[in-house]
């Protein structure tokens, strides 16, 4: 295949051309309920070709290698119809190698008998809770073998597992439905998976809780976030915008984020880092085969680095972070976080509670999305904070506000960083992308909560 | 087909049924970013999946490039030994009514004809607002759907696709606006830059001054986008047969109930000519139709694929979908809400304070099975005494479907499509909750 492919990227009048193959397998296992309800499994195979002419890109995916010089061909002659300013890439030195993930016990290689033990006792114990009228669980592995190689002479194989797990229970009586969840991930590790019976009937118990739990009164509080959804924020808010797809043709919000501003307080460092072993978002090199890093975005407060693809450096005269990533064959490499986390600071969580009068924790993440400046996510469990001390159980919030004001007003952040596997990143129609994200408790003053 | 029948005969062997279903495409986008031509792309994909009842239980695999039959049987024969009862048949049609899904125009529209038209799209926004940053995709696409079953079943038909979407943005300082919209059909001359443009512009003009209102129960007008953005989900959770079976619908007995206020009507429709949810078959070979979810307020049908409705005892209602080629399930094809008498000009001029939502960020992140819906104001306009006076900012609101459906202040006269799946007047609701910052 290796002949076949730099055969195919030569003499093409091109300034550069990449090409991406892989095969692909998954295995995925919904619950409703009782009901095992889905059970597949899939295997594809495919690539695409990426040409660059004079600053502009073609693109062609295929599922079969045949006739790749005229696929090439096409991806320049799509190239030649735009014409952008000419653009050289971020420079990098070839790189020839071979990338195999080491696994103590490779989810793909467990038995869909085990799978299915496993995730039948979890939901087991879901659904023995009275309360509980239904359940979701999804569970889903694979694994990723991709070939790259680009007209410069690199070529490198690498090989990488994936595997996501949610629990989700669903209470109701009365009219009222409520519900709770639990999502995880990994490396592909499957252990991650195992021994988590305790906290299916905890999802359960909280789901059947939130029946009778009060709506949080809609405004500003002083709020606590746990490292989950504190990591949700960090990935959210403000990771995305450190994307600098979004940043480098756009005038004015490079003026607002130039490095050297400051952003928040001397306590706060957000960090990206795909070279952190063992994490969802970890890798070595990128879909454009830049080698990996670990990035500050924000260190002692001020803003230090943005995430970068080689043509986002390039435009913006900062180096190539290997950050340029494709969630499969069908896509172009676009800028994506990996492994993204707030570093750990030194109050204890009771030092944070101890000075509120009126406030909210929020705990767990259920969802959230950005536009930009402006963020909302939603808390998986949210509870009072009245004089120092956590109260009564809410109905899940969702909590809003703009990224640069919250920042400011993040004043305490907590000695506990936890790392959040769960769930996956979207942008541009491609999702879920294997991410994590972390933090330790933060503390912030002034955020608005939606309610009623 | 013939690789089709390869599989199905290869799958018999071993199955008590069968059932082959495949979707090859071959679309092109064209993106624009920050208003340049920034990519041209060809995307191609076969994908084929394969269902099969072995000793009485469903197995299930997909395959897209070179994966071999062999191998597509084996994975389908694995999953059976822990799949659910098959407790139905593969249909046996094959005749089908027509349903128009395909325009040959399509592929004669040479990239060269949308590159223009994202060009003039651009142009136009930037005629209103020269520092707006345009990001625009325009996209033509065929695919070619077909399907054959052991039970004689067998269908295959095509269909086209064309569509043109802006997302603009002004950044000034820290401030951003977001505006956008965008139009798709199987037919391309449906696909309407001039009417796109305008829609646009009309944004921009509202969104032109700041303004905030207050924290407390306010009404609100959803337009059409805002509609899409803010109430679809939740409702659509709740007719979807798998919701109704397991009884986490709050609609679940509420049948031939007056659920939703009486003057307003929902359906499901695979029928309409060139619709980009239409279809003469669904993913599992069941006559796509036109079916009412509610009409006049009250609750008349759900929507059901094959294996759902037969274990809710009834039939699919041809609303079995495969995203993305994966296991079918109850899902939409094109939805329509009834419009009103009532012109979006009186709704404004009836608010003395209000709000007008357009686009809701986070909106399905609630308790969507419950009904709520809420999220931040990504665009929407402050009304006062009667007038659009400008956007709002750090704005969110909270509600329920149920509650705020059930009686409407009034429906809007000029309907829309949004997406090309949803057409919708605009809603106008009382007593929606609202927050915002420093109130």
């Amino acid at each position: 295949m290796r002949d076949l492919i730099s055969g195919a990227l030569k003499g093409q009048g091109a300034d550069y051309v990449e090409i991406h193959f892989e095969e692909s397998q998954s295995t995925s296992i919904a619950y409703r309920g009782e009901r095992l309800e889905e059970i597949s499994r899939a295997r594809n195979s495919g690539g695409n070709v990426r040409a660059l002419v004079r600053g502009s890109w073609g693109f062609v995916s295929f599922n079969h290698l045949d006739g790749l010089r005229d696929k090439v061909a096409l991806a320049v002659k799509e190239a030649r119809l735009a014409s952008r300013e000419p653009l050289k890439l971020f420079p990098m030195e070839p790189v020839v190698d071979t990338v195999i993930p080491q696994l103590k016990q490779d989810a793909t290689d467990i038995p869909l008998s085990t799978k299915k033990e496993l995730l039948d006792s979890y939901n087991d114990i879901m659904l023995s809770n009275p309360k509980i009228q239904s359940t979701r669980i999804n569970y889903r592995d694979g694994r990723r073998q991709r070939t790259f190689a680009s007209s410069e002479g690199s070529y490198i194989e690498q090989s990488k597992t994936d595997l996501a797990l949610r629990l989700a229970a669903i209470a109701s009586e009365d009219n009222e439905v409520q519900q709770a969840g639990l999502s995880l991930g990994s490396d592909g590790e499957f252990s991650t998976v195992e021994g988590l019976h305790e906290q299916a009937g905890e999802v359960a118990r909280r789901a059947a809780a939130l029946l009778s739990a009060p709506q949080a009164k809609g405004g500003e509080y002083t709020v606590i976030l746990d490292p989950v959804l504190a990591g949700v924020f960090a990935h959210e808010a403000f990771g995305h915008l450190s994307e600098s797809d979004f940043v480098y043709q756009n005038e004015n919000l490079r003026q607002v984020m130039v490095l050297g501003k400051k952003f928040g307080g001397k306590h706060l460092n957000i960090i990206d880092d795909p070279t952190i072993p063992n994490l969802r978002g970890s890798y070595k090199y990128d879909d454009e085969g830049t080698p990996t890093k670990k990035n500050y975005l924000i260190r002692e407060g001020v803003l230090e680095g943005r995430l970068h693809s080689r043509e986002t450096a390039a435009k913006m005269n900062e180096s190539a972070t290997g950050n340029a990533r494709a969630i499969n064959y069908l896509f172009s490499p676009i800028v994506r976080m990996s492994n993204t986390f707030i570093t750990p600071g030194n109050a204890s969580l009771e030092e944070m509670l101890g000075d509120i009068e009126e406030g909210v924790y929020v705990k767990d993440w259920y969802g959230g999305t950005t536009s930009l400046e402006m963020f909302t996510f939603s808390a998986g469990e949210a509870y009072m904070i009245r004089r120092g001390k956590l109260a009564e159980l809410l109905r899940p919030v969702v909590l809003t506000g703009n990224v640069f004001t919250t920042l400011q007003n993040i004043d305490a952040i907590g000695n506990d960083l936890g790392m959040n596997q769960g769930g996956g990143c979207g942008k541009g129609g491609q999702a879920p992308l294997p991410v994590s994200n972390g933090s330790p408790h933060i503390r912030i003053r002034h955020c608005v909560i939606g309610g009623r | 087909m013939e690789h089709l029948e390869e599989v199905l005969r290869s799958a018999r062997k071993e199955a008590e049924q069968s059932e082959v279903f495949s979707v090859s495409s071959r679309a092109t986008p064209i993106q624009f970013e920050a208003n340049e031509l920034k990519q041209v792309q060809t995307k191609e994909s076969t994908s084929t999946g394969l269902r099969i009842f072995r000793k009485g239980r469903i197995g299930f695999a997909t395959a897209s490039g070179g994966g071999d039959v062999g191998a597509l049987v084996e994975m389908a024969v694995e999953t059976s030994q822990f799949g659910s009862p098959s407790g139905f048949q593969f249909p046996f049609g094959q005749d089908y009514s027509e349903v128009s899904t395909f325009d040959p125009e399509v592929d004669k529209i040479a990239m060269e004809r949308m590159v223009e038209m994202g060009k003039e799209l651009i142009a136009r926004i930037r005629g209103h607002t020269p520092d707006i940053l345009c990001d625009v995709q325009v996209t033509r696409g065929t695919s070619s759907i077909s399907f054959i079953n052991s039970q004689g079943g067998e269908g295959k038909y095509d269909k086209s696709f064309f569509s043109l979407s802006l997302e603009g943005i002004l950044v000034r300082d820290t401030d951003m606006l977001f505006v956008g919209d965008g139009e798709s059909s199987c037919r391309p001359d449906f696909v309407e830059t001039d009417g796109l443009a305008d829609r646009i512009i009309w944004q921009l003009e509202m969104a032109k001054k700041k303004a905030a209102v207050s924290t407390g129960l306010l009404p609100v007008i959803f337009t059409p986008i805002g509609v899409a953005s803010a109430l679809m989900s939740p409702l659509m959770l709740a007719f979807n047969g798998k919701t109704v079976l397991e009884g986490a619908s709050p609609l679940k007995d509420k049948l031939g109930e007056q659920v939703f206020d009486k003057r307003l009507s929902l359906w499901d429709d695979a029928t309409i000519a060139y619709g980009v949810g239409s279809y003469p078959f669904d993913d599992e070979g069941v006559s796509g139709r036109c079916l009412p979810l509610f009409t006049n307020g009250v609750v008349t049908n759900f929507l059901y694929d094959l294996q759902t409705a037969s274990l809710a005892g009834t039939q699919s209602t041809g609303n079995g979908q495969r995203a993305g080629g994966g296991f079918p399930r109850p899902g939409i094809s094109s939805l329509i809400l009834s419009g009103g008498d009532v012109p979006f000009k009186s709704m404004v001029e009836d608010m003395k304070e209000g709000l007008i939502v357009e686009q809701l960020m986070g909106a399905d992140q609630g308790n969507i099975l419950g009904g709520d819906f809420g999220g931040n104001v990504l665009l929407g306009y402050k009304v006062e005494n009667g007038e659009i006076v400008g956007r709002v900012k750090d704005t969110m609101i909270a509600g329920n479907v149920y509650q705020v459906l059930k009686e409407l202040r009034s429906i809007g006269r000029e309907t829309r499509w949004v997406g090309g799946i949803l057409q919708t007047p605009h809603l106008y609701c009382s007593g929606v909750s609202v927050s915002t910052k420093g109130s």
